[in-house]
């Protein structure tokens, strides 16, 4: 590890004014410390905000407010998150190992950064680690990219389950940052690569996250897909957050959030309006379809084209399983 | 910089550079050496120990971080003539091969028995809201973040299930 300057802040203001000062916010330090070990970041400064107290988790407007420093733990196993949004616990859940989740926190798991092998090769050409250095995944072992929403120059993908069930579950994200609080929805808290992909968020100089709100839980049946390389303990190669109402057989609506496909939790209003009025089957057709006409493979991660289809398939024939 | 933290019970005060991990501290600077290092990058569990009560990674957190914290590590858990079940079970079950992944593998089950009895699910508990039931898969899907480099997992495996069952844990 590079050296590096440590400060704990005692409160997100102080957080605020060190990060507007360069300095990169360490939480859980599970991403963190292992890119700084590899040298992939190298901040010259962090800031501790782990005893700035954000981690309460309350009900809030017939929702909950989740602080960023709850852990993923405590988050999947909350009473209200189990019983009201089992989307949320699942996708947590499924992520990482419990001696992680015990240390992972709510703002760090949606900062965390891909997994593309590229990007912790220091030896390898990463417009996102090194802007204008090219993108060695283009032509290269781009088995877990992506095949929505990439461009030229980075085709990346995200890799937090979490979030992709936040996605599903309409969460907004609250910042904290010079000129005060502000609160972004998940949908566009997240930019695409572009060619600007070492920029991730919409997060600017001096940005905390201080916490992140869910809505009312939603009407339906939820439920998270996750498939992988291994039945445990593997990011996702392609999963699938559901929220489907159900009416006699047939998909009243849905929100459908995915993940392992693009450089973040993909969700279209297009996809989710093509699933009314249909059997289940038939609107995980219609959605796939709505979901992968303009999906492209690189070589190796051709297979994710089929395999997200078969995937959605499989969602809506387990959630509509378990509602009957 | 100087950080206090509680090991076992016992504050020890330390000067340390900010880039120490709290495995580091514990086998460089304090001379415990049980806990292991693997990886050294939250990918293996080898470095398994107590923060507050709950399993993490030592590798991945900074001890400078953790002022005032208190860790456990397998020191304290029993002793070569005084073993705790835990420990008591992986010998008679032969629960290791090397035996280098066991303090951590020890220390997770630890956490692990605690957190099933506090009622938490895994991803593969058919139910989010009923008590789960600890089969053996559940024991698998939950001792996930500790790998096992002699492949000794159907006898970590029985080793921790036999401690489940002493427990009067649920089982099917
Ligand atoms: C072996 C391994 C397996 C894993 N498997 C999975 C998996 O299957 N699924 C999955 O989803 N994840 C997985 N993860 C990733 C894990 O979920 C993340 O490492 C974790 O969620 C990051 O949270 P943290 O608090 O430790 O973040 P940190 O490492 O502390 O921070 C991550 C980033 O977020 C920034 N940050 C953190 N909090 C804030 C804030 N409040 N405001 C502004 N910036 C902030 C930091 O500056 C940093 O850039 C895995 C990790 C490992 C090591
Ligand atoms: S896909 Fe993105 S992260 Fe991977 S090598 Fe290309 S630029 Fe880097
Ligand atoms: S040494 Fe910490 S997880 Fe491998
Ligand atoms: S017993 Fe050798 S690594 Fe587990």
């Amino acid at each position: 590890m590079k050296p590096f300057d440590y400060a704990r802040a005692g409160d997100v203001a102080e957080a605020s004014r060190h990060t507007a000062k360069g300095a990169t916010v360490i939480a859980g330090g599970t991403n963190l410390l292992d890119l700084m070990k590899l040298q992939v970041m190298t901040p010259s400064a962090l800031v501790d905000i782990t005893r700035t107290g954000l981690d309460g988790i309350e009900e809030s407007n017939g929702g909950l407010r989740i602080g960023t420093l709850v852990t993923n733990s405590d988050l999947a196993v909350h009473p209200i998150v189990r019983k009201s949004y089992p989307v949320l616990s699942r996708a947590l859940l499924s992520g990482a190992t419990g001696q992680l989740r015990n240390k992972a926190t709510t703002g760090g798991n949606l900062l965390q950064r891909t997994r593309c092998p590229y990007f912790y090769d220091t030896a390898a050409a990463c417009n996102k680690r090194e802007p204008g250095t090219g993108c060695a995944a283009l032509e290269g072992r781009n088995r877990v990219c992506g095949i929505l929403g990439t461009s030229p120059h980075c085709i990346a993908t995200h890799p937090s389950d979490m979030a992709v069930a936040m996605m599903a579950l309409g969460a907004q994200v609250e910042i904290e940052g010079l000129n005060g609080t502000r609160a972004v929805p998940l949908d566009d808290f997240y930019r695409l690569p572009g060619d600007t992909p070492h920029i991730e968020t919409c997060l600017e100089e001096g940005d905390v996250i201080t916490h992140v709100t869910l809505p009312a839980p939603p009407e339906g049946t939820q439920g998270y897909v996750k498939v992988r390389d291994r039945a445990s303990y593997a990011f996702a190669l392609v999963s699938v957050a559901a929220i489907v109402r159900f009416d006699g057989g047939r998909v009243v609506s849905g929100r459908l959030a995915f993940g392992g496909l693009a450089p973040r939790p993909w969700r279209t209003d297009a996809v989710d309006a093509v699933l009314e009025g249909k059997s289940p089957l038939d609107a995980a057709e219609a959605a796939a379809d709505a979901l992968l006409s303009e999906a492209e493979g690189h070589g190796d991660n051709d297979f994710k084209i089929l395999l997200a289809r078969r995937t959605l398939r499989r969602a809506m024939r387990e959630l509509s399983e378990s509602q009957a | 910089m100087d950080v206090t933290l509680s090991i076992n019970g016992t504050d020890h005060r330390l000067d340390l550079d900010p880039r120490v991990t709290v495995l580091d501290a514990l086998r460089h600077h304090l001379g415990l050496t049980g806990t292991k290092k693997g990886c050294d990058h939250g990918q293996c569990g080898a470095c398994t120990v107590l923060l507050n009560g709950r399993r993490v990674n030592s590798c991945l957190t900074l001890a400078v971080m953790h002022d005032g914290d208190e860790i456990t590590t397998i020191e304290s858990l029993g002793s070569p003539d005084a073993l705790n079940p835990l420990q008591d079970a992986f010998v008679r079950n032969d629960g290791f091969q090397c035996g280098y992944c066991t303090p951590g593998q020890i220390m997770s089950a630890t956490a692990m028995l605690q957190e099933a009895e506090d009622g938490w699910p895994s991803y593969i508990s058919r139910s989010l809201e009923t008590d789960p039931d600890l089969t053996d898969e559940e024991i698998a899907e939950r001792m996930s973040g500790n790998l096992c480099r002699c492949s000794a997992y159907p006898r970590i495996r029985q080793a921790i299930a036999e401690v489940r069952d002493a427990r009067g844990m649920a089982a099917e």
